[in-house]
């Protein structure tokens, strides 16, 4: 009973997202800046791919794009079966919380709450009031934070915040996680643990991984490298 | 999301700032404070001046001579004119009169001398005007007959007189110089709105208008009081009154050379009188209410400034702008909240405080704090916190999370 599902993971034909022919054109006064100019891409369950690219090549216009932050100004972007290019503020909030999950370079956590309370934000804004604490509990110790679940960003190291972060991301069972630099602010030994963190992650649920980075390292552990130049996805 | 958890996070945020919430708050804190401050010693004053008026007596018509140029020859109240309106055939609505006549005399008691007021009054004097003795007996008809020379003296009168009040009757004064034997001494009235009226002294009329306050002619009195058979026969009273004044005095019609006010048109004045000022002293209180909303809308502003960056972050997280609306109106909600309630207990304290000092100074005065002042200031405190927070929370709802979160 179980085939169906890991049939799909596995399946090239399940794509969670599709992107077709995007572009984000932005007004700066009278010039047009065209941030993406003609963008397509395909990326199935399960995968774990890196977008990098030169500063101003359009990777964090895509990536806003595809965490649904921003919309394009032409295209059509589906992700986990939903036609996104057509939502309002409010309509694209809600599939922000239910579908992404987003990891910063600087981690941005509440720094007045505990990590459970950070943990516990999109559950809040999902709705869920009985049972909250708990499952932040067990995100945060999936991230092994268990012991510190009670601590303020303050108070723990940049690693353990970025695990806190990873926590939050997860906290709603997202189809994809977006990180920006997870590893960016962190040095060299505690960011690949927590691009370890990360990956096994992905192992263990599935959930597809999407990482923006300009770290050659870091994009030579994913599966698959989406590299931008000028707004186009460069073929290598 | 849910309430408790909205407010437990604007509590968490306010604490962060606590200087800069306490400053905003003590805005709203002197804004409330003041409105119910000014309403309470307003209902105050209110009540003491009115407890003042009814303590005069009940159901009581004031006539008093009026000089006016309309009238070409304008009499004096007298004596027949009392009888005249104490006449039941005349004016059944009336029950009974009690006419006086008023000096400023010097009163000695061996080497003691004071300068008082001093009224000729008739037997029921003390009946219509609610008066009391703290030791000795009133004025009698007979003694008014006689034209006795007695005295009855106000306490604070007998206490300048005599250093003490216990054991003054008997004694003898000497008024103008003439003998006269103290044969009663006032309860307190203590000083209402109108002066001190333990400060005083009442003789017979007839000795009075004969030997002590001379008038020309003999038979002319200062004032009549009045008192109605009961509270709905004032009105008939006073139209009584009015006309046997006008035929006796042969007055043209439409002016009078005398002038009539009932106890109820006093009281309305003093309520008209002290509710406009009421309104005027909240009104201007209400005004650095309104100043404290607009430092509640400033900071708020300031709030949303700075956690641009958070609200970019709240938005990415899932926050629809509803949210975000809900979280900035609970934080102005609950400073001008507390405000509120810290400032109606601030309000008590000065209305409690205003309260003691009138005491001292020798005017009892209650001020009140209703109840319905208090519901008010903290209704209306609570919609200054949500009205100035509206447009500081549209505006962090209304920012692009993209623009939010790259903001530093």
């Amino acid at each position: 009973m179980e085939a169906v599902p890991v049939a799909e993971e596995c399946s090239v034909d399940n794509p969670v997202i599709v992107a077709n022919n995007l572009a984000k054109i932005y007004k700066m006064g009278k010039v047009e800046v065209h941030a993406l100019v003609d963008v397509s891409l395909q990326i199935n369950r399960g995968e774990v791919i890196s977008i990098m690219g030169p500063s101003g090549s359009g990777k964090s216009t895509l990536m806003n794009i595809l965490g649904c932050l921003d919309l394009p100004s032409k295209g059509e972007y589906i992700l986990d079966g939903e036609p996104v290019s057509t939502l309002n503020d409010d309509q694209l909030a809600s599939i922000r919380n239910r579908k992404v999950g987003f990891v910063f370079q600087s981690f941005n956590l509440l720094t007045r709450s505990t990590a459970l309370t950070n943990v516990e934000l999109p559950l809040r804004y999902a709705g869920i009031s009985s049972g909250r604490k708990m499952i932040a509990q067990e995100a945060l110790e999936a991230v092994g934070l268990g012991p510190r679940i009670h601590h303020k960003p303050s108070e723990l190291s940049g690693g353990q915040q970025q695990r806190v972060a990873i926590a939050r991301a997860l906290v709603n069972k997202p189809a994809i996680l977006m990180a920006d630099e997870p590893t960016g602010n962190l040095d060299s030994k505690v960011g690949q643990e927590i691009m370890d963190l990360l990956l096994n992650l992905n192992k263990e649920s599935g959930t597809t991984l999407i990482i923006v980075t300009h770290d050659p390292e870091i994009a030579a552990q994913t599966q698959r490298v989406i590299k931008l130049r000028d707004g186009l996805v460069e073929i290598s | 999301m849910n309430f408790g958890q909205s407010i437990l996070e604007a509590l968490e945020s306010l604490n962060a700032n606590k200087l800069r919430s306490s400053l905003t708050m003590l805005g709203i804190v002197i804004g409330v404070g003041a409105v119910i401050a000014m309403l309470s010693i307003g209902a105050g004053a209110q009540s003491s001046i009115s407890g003042s008026i009814q303590g005069i007596g009940s159901n009581l018509i004031f006539v008093s001579s009026q000089r006016s140029d309309a009238v070409r020859n304008p009499k004096p109240l007298t004596i027949e004119d009392a009888q005249a309106i104490a006449d039941p055939l005349q004016a059944p609505s009336v029950a009974q009169v009690a006419p006086t006549i008023q000096g400023s005399l010097e009163i000695t008691f061996g080497r003691e001398s004071v300068t008082t007021s001093v009224s000729g009054i008739t037997a029921n004097y003390s009946q219509v005007n609610n008066e009391t003795l703290y030791q000795g007996d009133f004025i009698t008809v007979e003694q008014n007959y006689e034209r006795a020379s007695v005295v009855i003296l106000g306490p604070t009168t007998a206490e300048n007189l005599f250093g003490y009040i216990d054991g003054v009757v008997g004694q003898t004064v000497r008024l103008d110089g003439q003998p006269f034997r103290v044969i009663g001494v006032l309860n307190s009235k203590g000083g209402g709105s109108f002066g001190n009226q333990d400060d005083r002294a009442l003789v017979p009329f007839s000795t009075a208008q004969m030997r002590l306050i001379h008038r020309s002619p003999s038979n002319r009195l200062d004032s009549l009081t009045v008192q109605a058979v009961s509270a709905e026969s004032v009105i008939t009273a006073t139209d009584e009154i009015t006309q046997i004044l006008q035929t006796r005095h042969r007055t043209a019609v439409g002016a009078d050379d005398f002038s009539i006010f009932t106890q109820q048109s006093i009281l309305d004045i003093a309520n008209t009188i002290t509710g406009v000022l009421t309104v005027f002293l909240g009104g201007v209180a209400a005004i650095s209410l309104l100043v404290g909303g607009i430092g509640i809308m400033n900071i708020m502003l300031v709030s949303v400034t700075e956690r641009t960056r958070e609200i970019g972050l709240r938005k990415a997280l899932g926050g629809r702008k509803r949210d975000i609306i809900i979280q900035f109106l609970t934080e102005s909600s609950l400073l001008s909240l507390f405000g509120g309630l810290i400032g109606i207990f601030l309000g008590w304290l000065i209305s409690v405080i205003v309260g003691k000092i009138a005491v001292a100074s020798g005017t009892p005065f209650t001020p009140v704090v209703g109840l319905d002042s208090v519901l008010l200031a903290t209704l209306f405190s609570t919609a200054v916190g949500l009205f100035f927070g509206i447009y500081p929370a549209t505006r962090a709802a209304n920012l692009e999370p993209v623009e939010a979160l790259r903001s530093e």
